[in-house]
């Protein structure tokens, strides 16, 4: 077998609550897989269509929008 | 060297990158030699240093020397979260003489090395490809100036009770003017109608014409009898409101910022609710006017029924303050009359504070009688006895009174919705003006410049109104005493030559902040009321409106950055 499928994931975080979220999981020292990047964003409906057609565009496999 | 020429230099990227160790917290979980490395290779990086603490003076220092000596015209800090730290390392770059906005900030510590402790190479990986993707942003960042307003020093403070009174009080003695506008004839509000206040058993009477006197005689405070405020347009900083005396023509007054402190009134039940209309039934308010009369003389028994009309169906919540009022109001009948039988009837007992704990048991070494009832069981009040459940002895009771006395709760005011509505401030479900966060943020709207004390906000003892009317009072001043109102620039801007006038943003946004101009047949922004949430950009369909600092390319860059990879 080859080696385990890992996705790569992009997420866009809104800075008041989901991006305070991300900064909260690493105080708390949780640990979770390395193949997230998170893009902050001012507030979740700023996320554009087109910024999720891109990431998928670019070679993401996942994209996360929370806010 | 002069900040538009160091802006100027778009073609020539100068970026220095910052990597923080933060002591172990970072370079203990990844290697942060290779992420400095690695950064210095990377496209338009000029400099790449690596700090032990980025924050503390010494890194900030270099932050600075770096920009001068290295001719730096983007700055990346990768270190903790731009939630805490941006504002430090912004306004460092622009001691330094770079525009506060060519600065961008990596998480590589809460987002990564915290969060991926076992995984020194993939957390090395990640810090690397964070950094590929800000420098990449950072490109494309532009300088913004802070947007600058004026201020209005003036504050209107709608209500005349205590709350609405201690705060133009106190700005007043802060030196401020104040507009204060009062409903009824007279200042006071409710407290007009109290007896005595609190533990100490201050006469309200004497409270009352202390606190009014000190109000007229301030010279700054325009006092508006007998007048509503009818309509309020604007923003922080500069109000433009209505006010509508009851006779004669309405004025025009304007401020910086406004204090809602427009009270809350006692329920008083039907005819025939609680026994209500019986001579011998009466309002724990009425209570306190009769005490306030000399002539009274306490009959021989009394029964006090505490949440007479709260915590029901109609009134969910607990009113606070009717716990306190009871006890205070027994022990004053019994001190008149030790005779006096006095009952009290509750559901449970909330005496705040240590003051006030200390009246309940003072309470029961007097002989007051407490005994807990339940409402949905057979409780009726007649003309001479209350008939009741008691659930701890757990049996049904009568006690005969000469005079009952409901504790009923306080309730938001008839035009409470009104005023929410006309100044777009929130109320919670049972009218009472809803602040902007209960602990952090209590006497603040969400809207900025609109504050709320006393019991418009929810039920309030005479102390607790005045303290915080005081601190609306302090809100107001740490805004209105600055020279101008400065706010971020990152705000959303429309292009004009593209706007079709669809009115779709205006729609969407939360703020208000977007209006339509009939004559050019296009929207505008108001910059101060927005609050650069962007929802306006990513439905306007003619792509018209882009937010400041997170501009499609700008994004767009950062998610090509990260698949370079």
């Amino acid at each position: 077998m080859s080696e385990e499928f890992s996705p790569n994931i992009i997420a866009f975080a809104c800075n008041w609550c989901a991006y305070a979220a991300a900064d909260l999981a690493g105080v708390s020292r949780f640990q979770y897989p390395p193949n997230l990047r998170i893009i902050r964003v001012m507030c979740s409906g700023q996320v554009n269509p087109n910024f999720i057609l891109k990431s998928l565009e670019e070679g993401a496999d996942g994209v996360l929008v929370a806010g | 060297m002069s900040e538009e020429s160091r802006d100027s230099k778009q073609q020539d990227l100068r970026i220095g990158v910052f990597i923080c160790d933060c002591g172990s917290n970072i370079a203990g979980h990844l290697d942060c030699s290779a992420v400095t490395e690695y950064a210095a290779s990377l496209p338009g990086v000029a400099f790449a240093k690596e700090n032990l603490y980025t924050c503390s003076e010494s890194g900030v220092v270099e932050i600075k020397k770096a920009i001068q000596e290295h001719d730096l015209n983007r700055v990346i800090v990768a270190s903790c979260s731009p939630r805490t730290h941006q504002p430090l390392f912004a306004s460092s770059c622009a001691e330094a003489g770079l525009n506060p906005y060519l600065f961008e900030m990596v998480n590589i510590r809460d987002q990564c090395s915290w969060v991926h402790m076992q995984e020194t190479d993939k957390a090395t990986e990640k810090a690397k490809e964070l950094i590929r993707m800000a420098v990449a942003k950072c490109a494309l960042l532009e300088p913004q100036q802070d947007i600058e307003s004026s201020l209005d020093r003036r504050a209107v403070v709608i209500g005349g009770g205590v709350a609405g009174m201690s705060a133009a009080e106190a700005m007043a003695g802060m030196g401020m003017e104040v507009v204060l506008v009062e409903k009824e004839p007279r200042l006071g509000g409710l407290l007009r109608n109290l007896n005595r206040i609190g533990p100490e058993g201050t006469p309200a009477a004497e409270r009352v014409k202390e606190l009014v006197r000190s109000v007229q005689e301030k010279e700054n405070i325009t006092l508006h009898l007998e007048s509503e405020v009818t309509s309020v347009g604007g923003y922080i900083g500069n109000y433009q409101l209505t006010i509508q005396p009851v006779s004669g023509q309405a004025v025009q007054e304007t401020a910086g910022c406004i204090v809602v402190a427009t009270g809350a009134v006692p329920w008083t039940p039907s005819s025939g609710e609680y026994g209500y209309g019986e001579a011998s039934v009466i309002t724990q308010m009425e209570l306190e006017q009769r005490l306030a009369d000399e002539s009274f003389t306490p009959p021989d028994r009394v029964v006090i029924l505490q949440c007479a009309g709260a915590r029901c169906e109609e009134r969910p919540y607990c009113s606070r303050i009717c716990c306190l009022t009871g006890v205070k109001n027994a022990l004053l009948l019994k001190e008149m009359s030790p005779e006096t039988e006095v009952h009290i009837l509750y559901r449970d007992m909330q005496m705040y504070g240590t003051g006030k704990e200390s009246m309940l048991w003072e309470a029961r070494g007097k002989g007051i009688a407490f005994h807990v009832y339940h409402p949905d069981q057979g409780l009726q009040v007649q003309s001479d006895r209350i008939a009741f459940h008691d659930s701890l002895r757990g049996e049904d009771r009568e006690i005969p009174f000469d005079l009952a006395v409901l504790s009923t709760p306080l309730v938001a005011r008839d035009n409470a919705r009104q005023i929410s509505q006309m100044m777009r401030v929130p109320t919670d479900q049972n009218d009472f003006f809803l602040e902007a966060h209960a602990k952090l943020r209590p006497l603040d709207f969400a809207a900025d410049g609109i504050f709320v004390c006393g019991s418009a906000r929810y039920p309030a003892t005479v102390e607790e109104a005045r303290s915080q009317g005081m601190g609306t009072a302090a809100r107001i001043g740490t805004i209105l005493f600055k020279e101008k109102l400065i706010s971020s620039a990152i705000v959303a801007e429309i292009d004009p030559e593209s706007c079709v006038g669809c009115l779709g943003c205006i729609q969407v946004c939360p703020y208000q902040a977007i209006t339509y101009d009939p004559q050019q047949g296009v929207c505008r922004v108001n910059e101060i009321l927005c609050k650069g949430c962007g929802n306006c950009a990513s439905s306007c369909p003619s792509h018209s409106i882009q937010l400041r600092g997170y501009k499609p390319d700008q994004l767009f860059s950062q998610i090509r950055a990260l698949a370079e990879a």
